[in-house]
């Protein structure tokens, strides 16, 4: 299998190497077309964000106005905070140039001048290397104003890195704008969309660090050749970051709509002590988790886990056996999103702590069947309702993970049951209340 | 205490300035460097910090409260961070966590009285597949077990 992103090349994060492979070559052939030529041929491929959403990558950027004074804006999302992420670190580590090379014919075909990196700020070392290559790319005249000389075109663009300071809420396009305009991190009520009202009210797109690493291998090989590769609806290849009970865990580069059962039991070596799977959340936390026992036949591609109740997200495979407790899981993700929601919008604000609290109550052996119901309708009050996706990220776990494994969450919980209680005007009135509350 | 940047960050300050079209967006990177110079952000690296970029102390105070990885407070000399989120708890971060706390005797956001060290439960930091894992300052170090965090830890001299 041709790999795209992460290729087999011994020291390719060395310039030499880079340049060797072909490195830069992409950018020149896209520099002698027209931009609209370029976005054609990316939304052509049928790329799609590799940041959560999947959406068209070509068609995003036609978006972009064409006849504007503004300047216009990149903005690559590397921020890589959503727990069972941890891809873009590995482009960083052994593919910066064709990272930087992305970017440069991105800019060239929306006509920004200016490109932001985000990347986390737990990152150091990786913001180091990244910084490198940056810096390398410079002198060597790969960007800035040396770059007209060496592209033989008047198009130049810059490239500069900005560090995030720990907020999983910034990986959010628009509170990733924000936090670059050295704002709080808070996601903007949308519309206007980047397109027309991004960094500084200009024109910007945004896009995943690994959608435009693959930029320079679609303008070198054409669209069709890109096309070809894994599901036809969401083509090209994908970094799977798998996690948990596996024998060997971390990044895999593979065609999309690759099973399920074949990454977890022969890439990923299968599960520790041959142990049965309880569950897997296919795309990182904020994806709905499939069933140990409904792993057949999934393939890994947007269209294919929506038909199965999930979604590829960032493609973070998190795998957990058998033994696994599902309620301390779910505690610990509904924990995350309370932890990171911004606090702008109420449903998410209250609702993600209500469900946590909730859940810690029926760990400490206080809950009934009843509060299952009601985590659910927590749930889907915040679904929809708020200004950004982290409302429906911590939404979509709870629900999905108590209806889809309702029978381990009900020997969590004390059974409901009916009790008469006195009432010195009526005869008798009954009343629902959990067991231990008689005791108190 | 007052504060003031070296001759050497207001060079860098400078420099970063330069890639932002306005004196506000330099502001996550300025901070970094007066957290860097003076170990935590106190109420004067603040001001300093708004003076040198022209702009309102409101707003760094408002940046500085919003991140996590902005101290207010001075942290240890090394400041141990460990991962629990759902991908090392699988692979027994919480075990490490307990085991961190009870070596260091601190609990999570305290500093030692000798200021050596500080510790922290932290959410997800990307290493998801090489759990469990820990941060002390900037470095990771992951697929841990318990005789390597010992190790790890008795290190830190
Ligand atoms: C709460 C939240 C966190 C997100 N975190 C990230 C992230 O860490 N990295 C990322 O690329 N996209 C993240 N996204 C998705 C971005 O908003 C955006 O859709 C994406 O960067 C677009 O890039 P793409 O089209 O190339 O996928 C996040 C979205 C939400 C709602
Ligand atoms: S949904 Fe949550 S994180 Fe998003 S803007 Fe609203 S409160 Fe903030
Ligand atoms: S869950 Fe610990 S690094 Fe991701």
């Amino acid at each position: 299998m041709e790999r795209i992103v992460l290729p087999q090349i011994e020291n390719l994060n060395t310039i030499d190497v880079y340049l060797a492979n072909g490195g830069f070559e992409s950018a020149k052939k896209a520099l002698a077309k027209t931009p609209d030529e370029i976005i054609d041929e990316v939304k052509k491929s049928g790329l799609r964000g590799r940041g959560g959403a999947a959406f068209s990558c070509g068609l995003k950027w036609s978006f972009m106005p064409k006849t504007t004074t503004k300047p216009k804006y990149l903005c690559i999302n590397g921020d890589e905070s959503e727990p069972g992420s941890f891809k873009d670190r590995q482009i960083f580590e052994d593919n910066p140039f064709q990272l930087i090379e992305g970017a440069i014919i991105t800019c060239y075909a929306i006509g920004a001048k200016v490109a932001y990196l985000y990347i986390r700020g737990e990152y150091h070392k990786w913001i180091k290397m990244m910084q490198a290559a940056v810096d390398i790319a410079y002198e060597k005249g790969f960007l800035g104003e040396k770059m007209k000389e060496t592209f033989g075109n008047a198009f130049s663009c810059d490239l500069f890195i900005h560090k995030g300071a720990g907020a999983y809420i910034c990986g959010e396009e628009s509170s990733l704008m924000n936090s670059i305009e050295g704002l709080r991190g808070y996601p903007r009520v949308k519309p206007p969309f980047p397109a027309q009202n991004g960094l500084w009210g200009n024109p910007t797109t945004i896009n995943n660090v690994e959608t435009i690493t693959n930029i320079p291998a679609i303008i070198k090989n054409g669209w069709e050749w890109f096309s070809k590769i894994g599901a036809p609806k969401h083509p090209g290849t994908i970094l799977f970051g798998i996690s948990g009970h596996v024998n060997k865990p971390g990044v895999y580069e593979l065609p999309s709509g690759t099973l399920l059962t074949e990454l977890i039991n022969d890439v990923a070596g299968g599960v520790i002590g041959n142990k049965k799977i309880k569950c897997v959340i296919p795309g990182g936390s904020s994806m709905p988790p499939l069933r140990g026992d409904k792993l057949e036949g999934v393939k890994m591609d947007a269209d294919s886990l929506r038909e199965v109740g999930s979604a590829i997200g960032t493609g973070g495979v998190m795998v957990m056996d058998e033994d696994t407790n599902l309620l301390d899981v779910l505690i610990r993700i509904a924990h995350f999103y309370h932890h990171e929601s911004c606090g702008q919008c109420t449903p998410c604000r209250e609702g993600t702590g209500w469900m946590e609290k909730t859940l810690k109550r029926i760990k400490q052996g206080n809950g009934t069947s009843k509060d299952l119901d009601l985590l659910c309708e927590v749930a889907n009050q915040i679904e929809g309702n708020t200004i950004c996706a982290l409302g429906d990220a911590a939404a979509w776990p709870v629900k999905f993970m108590i209806t889809r494994f309702r029978e381990e969450f009900e020997q969590y919980v004390k059974p409901e049951v009916s009790i008469p209680v006195p009432n010195k005007v009526h005869s008798m009135r009954t009343t629902t209340a959990p067991l231990s509350n008689l005791h108190k | 205490m007052g504060f003031k940047f070296t001759e050497e960050n207001l060079q860098r300050i400078e420099a970063v300035r330069k890639k932002y079209p306005t004196a506000l967006a330099a502001v996550m990177p300025v901070i970094y460097i007066a957290q860097e110079q003076n170990g935590y952000l106190s109420n004067e690296a603040m001001e300093e910090i708004a003076s040198v970029l022209s702009i309102d102390k409101v707003n760094v105070l408002s940046v500085v409260t919003f991140y996590t990885m902005y101290h207010t407070k001075p942290m240890g000399k090394y400041h141990v961070q460990v991962c629990t989120n759902v991908s090392c708890m699988l692979r027994g971060g919480y075990e490490i966590w307990d085991q961190v706390k009870g070596k260091l005797g601190l609990d999570h956001m305290q500093v030692s009285e000798d200021r050596k060290f500080s510790l922290e439960e932290v959410e997800c930091m990307g290493a998801c597949g090489y759990a469990p894992m820990l941060a002390v300052n900037e470095d990771y170090f992951e697929n841990l077990t318990k005789e390597k965090v010992e190790e790890i830890l008795d290190s830190l001299k």
